[in-house]
């Protein structure tokens, strides 16, 4: 177990290898404010030497506001953040230098052919000539586009344009790639080639890849997350240290009266018990045995019962006390 | 190098855009058509001979027109830019600031001066044949015109996200910029403050040096030289005004 530190707790035995102590990101206290409103508080987390670090949370949780600071496009309001050494705030075009920028929105030009896209990113990144032609070659065929190089990217699809938007960001061989929910309008199959794709990435060329989500699932397949909440880290490690502090199953059961039968639960058994969304919902050692005793317990209350093993959502819901969708009230949008 | 790719996507940009290629080169040939024959012999008719014609002392005025009104909408470009996040991808690469500005209004600036250049074709029928020297110096200040008010456009663009606020502030600058740069009456006939504000106005450095250099035999209010200097000087601080106004970093999203 890693020392605590007071803002969230760290799970699991995750020590970096000897010798690769530095961070490629590191973020420290990062606070964040658009006008009255706070976006980030007090953020702080590393990303190591070619890692895939997901940054999970819902909307207006603050991933998109440290997204843009990461990103050089705004600075923040108090705290730092380093990539590769350099400051983003203080030292943007050293920062701009070493990373790869996939945004969220379609950032190619639609009335300039694919190839011309990417002869357009080249020359801002100060490629040039022969090689960068074969450079723009080399990630058309990556991506699978060299047979429509010289089609208006207006004709693609929005698989194909996603996948232009990734050429684009990795052409001038970033060391840290940044992507801001990249999968959004993609497929299933389109979602899981861009997956493989960055743990490729991650794999055969060390790139640092940090991607922010909405989707469970997704986060399942990253190295390491941070789980944002209204502007906090409220989780860091990887998805099964998350998982496996939970101990124990999830175990949620339909009832007519979910509120009066939690708090029976919880009186009777000495666990937390907690209704959520006209369900009891509570976290437990051995569920198989203690649904028995359950049943037995409250005979005719109970409609049906699922135990379950903890998934991200039940991490999120352990660490904030709500669920990760919630309906109006917290959560408020951006 | 990355101000001439981003000039160079600007003026790819226009030629795939078919209906803007018809716009740049038919307004200058329809303008010159309305005003060429109904507008310029009614004002020609009973002037005094050895006067000069108000046709011909029009001409410099709305070649500044068209200039005018060419450079302040293309920038309408970098709200375009900025909604389609393209923007967002020139402004994360490691770029000269000054570099985005400069190949921005550039693009801008070929497509105002190719128009205006057009319209100078005409020139010969309004009696004005012009040498080698004075033609290009002619070309350097419809030039200077165009990537200043280019540059005028693009500060007045970059904070804004919504064309149509654009389309506002626009009308807000455009007429009276126009109207007072002594393209439709001569800054002589104007009096005390309005005077006043047609000197302040560049644009009246930039009519007055094209009338200069088309008709030198009629005596100008200002000398080449000074309109010239105005005009340079009007250019470097607009290109300045944008340099800050992208180069600022704050708190809040940059684009």
């Amino acid at each position: 177990m890693a020392s605590k530190t007071p803002a969230y707790p760290v799970v699991g035995s995750e020590v970096a290898p000897a010798g690769v102590a530095t961070a490629v990101i590191s973020v420290r206290d990062v606070i964040h404010r658009y006008g009255e409103r706070t976006a980030l508080d007090g953020v702080s987390f590393d990303v190591r030497p070619a890692e895939l670090f997901g940054l999970l949370g819902p909307n207006g949780s603050g991933k998109t506001t440290l997204f843009r600071i990461l990103s050089t496009l705004m600075v923040p309001v108090g705290g730092h953040a380093t990539i590769m050494g350099s400051d983003v705030a203080r030292d943007p075009n050293r920062v701009r230098r070493h990373i790869g920028v996939v945004f969220q929105a379609q950032s190619i030009d639609v009335k300039l052919t694919a190839a011309e896209n990417l002869m357009h990113q080249g020359h801002l990144y100060g490629l040039h000539g022969a090689s960068l032609k074969a450079r723009i070659l080399e990630m058309l065929n990556r991506v699978g586009l060299a047979d429509r190089a010289s089609e208006k990217a207006e004709t693609f699809s929005g698989g194909m344009q996603r996948r232009l938007e990734l050429a684009k960001g990795l052409l001038h061989h970033p060391s840290v790639l940044l992507l801001d929910e990249p999968t959004t309008g993609l497929d299933p199959g389109a979602r899981r080639d861009l997956w493989q794709y960055l743990a490729i990435l991650r794999d055969e060329e060390h790139v640092t890849v940090i991607v922010t989500t909405h989707l469970m699932e997704e986060a399942e397949r990253c190295d390491r997350l941070a789980i944002l909440n209204e502007g906090k880290v409220v989780a860091l490690g990887t998805p099964n240290d998350l998982k496996h502090e939970i101990g124990g199953d999830v175990i949620l059961l339909d009832a007519k009266d979910a509120t009066s039968l939690a708090r029976r639960i919880s009186e009777r058994f000495h666990v937390d018990a907690q209704e959520m969304q006209g369900k009891v919902r509570l976290e437990r050692e051995s569920g198989h045995r203690f649904i028995t005793d359950v049943v037995e317990a409250f005979p005719g209350e109970i409609d049906a019962i699922s135990v379950s093993k903890p998934t991200l959502e039940d991490v999120f819901i352990h660490r904030t006390g709500h669920r990760f969708w919630t309906e109006g009230g917290e959560g408020a949008e951006q | 190098m990355p101000a001439f790719t981003l000039w160079w996507r600007e003026v790819v940009r226009f030629y795939r855009q078919r209906s803007r290629v018809v716009g740049v080169i038919a307004s200058p040939l329809l303008f010159w058509l309305v005003i060429g024959s109904g507008f310029g012999t009614s004002f020609r008719s009973g002037e005094a001979a050895g006067q000069q014609h108000y046709l011909d002392y029009f001409y410099p005025g709305a070649l500044i027109m068209i200039v005018l009104f060419t450079s302040i909408f293309t920038m309408m470009s970098v709200i375009e830019d900025r909604k389609e996040g393209f923007l967002l991808s020139v402004m994360v690469a490691p770029v000269p600031r000054s570099a985005i500005v400069l190949g921005k209004v550039l693009g801008g600036t070929t497509l105002s001066a190719i128009q205006g250049l057009i319209f100078l074709i005409f020139a010969p029928f309004v009696g004005v044949h012009l040498g080698l020297g004075d033609f290009l110096m002619v070309v350097l200040v419809v030039f200077l015109v165009s990537f200043a008010l280019t540059g005028l456009g693009f500060a007045i663009a970059w904070p804004m996200d919504s064309s149509q606020a654009f389309h506002a502030i626009i009308n807000l600058f455009l007429i009276p910029l126009w109207l007072l740069s002594g393209a439709l009456f001569p800054l002589s006939g104007a009096s005390g403050w309005l005077r006043l504000v047609m000197r302040i106005n560049p644009l009246t450095y930039g009519v007055e040096a094209l009338r200069e250099l088309l008709y030198p035999s009629t005596s100008a209010v200002s000398s080449i030289a000074i309109s010239l200097t105005a005009l340079v000087l009007f250019t470097l601080c607009m290109f300045g005004l944008c340099f800050v106004m992208v180069n600022r970093r704050t708190t809040r999203p940059a684009v």
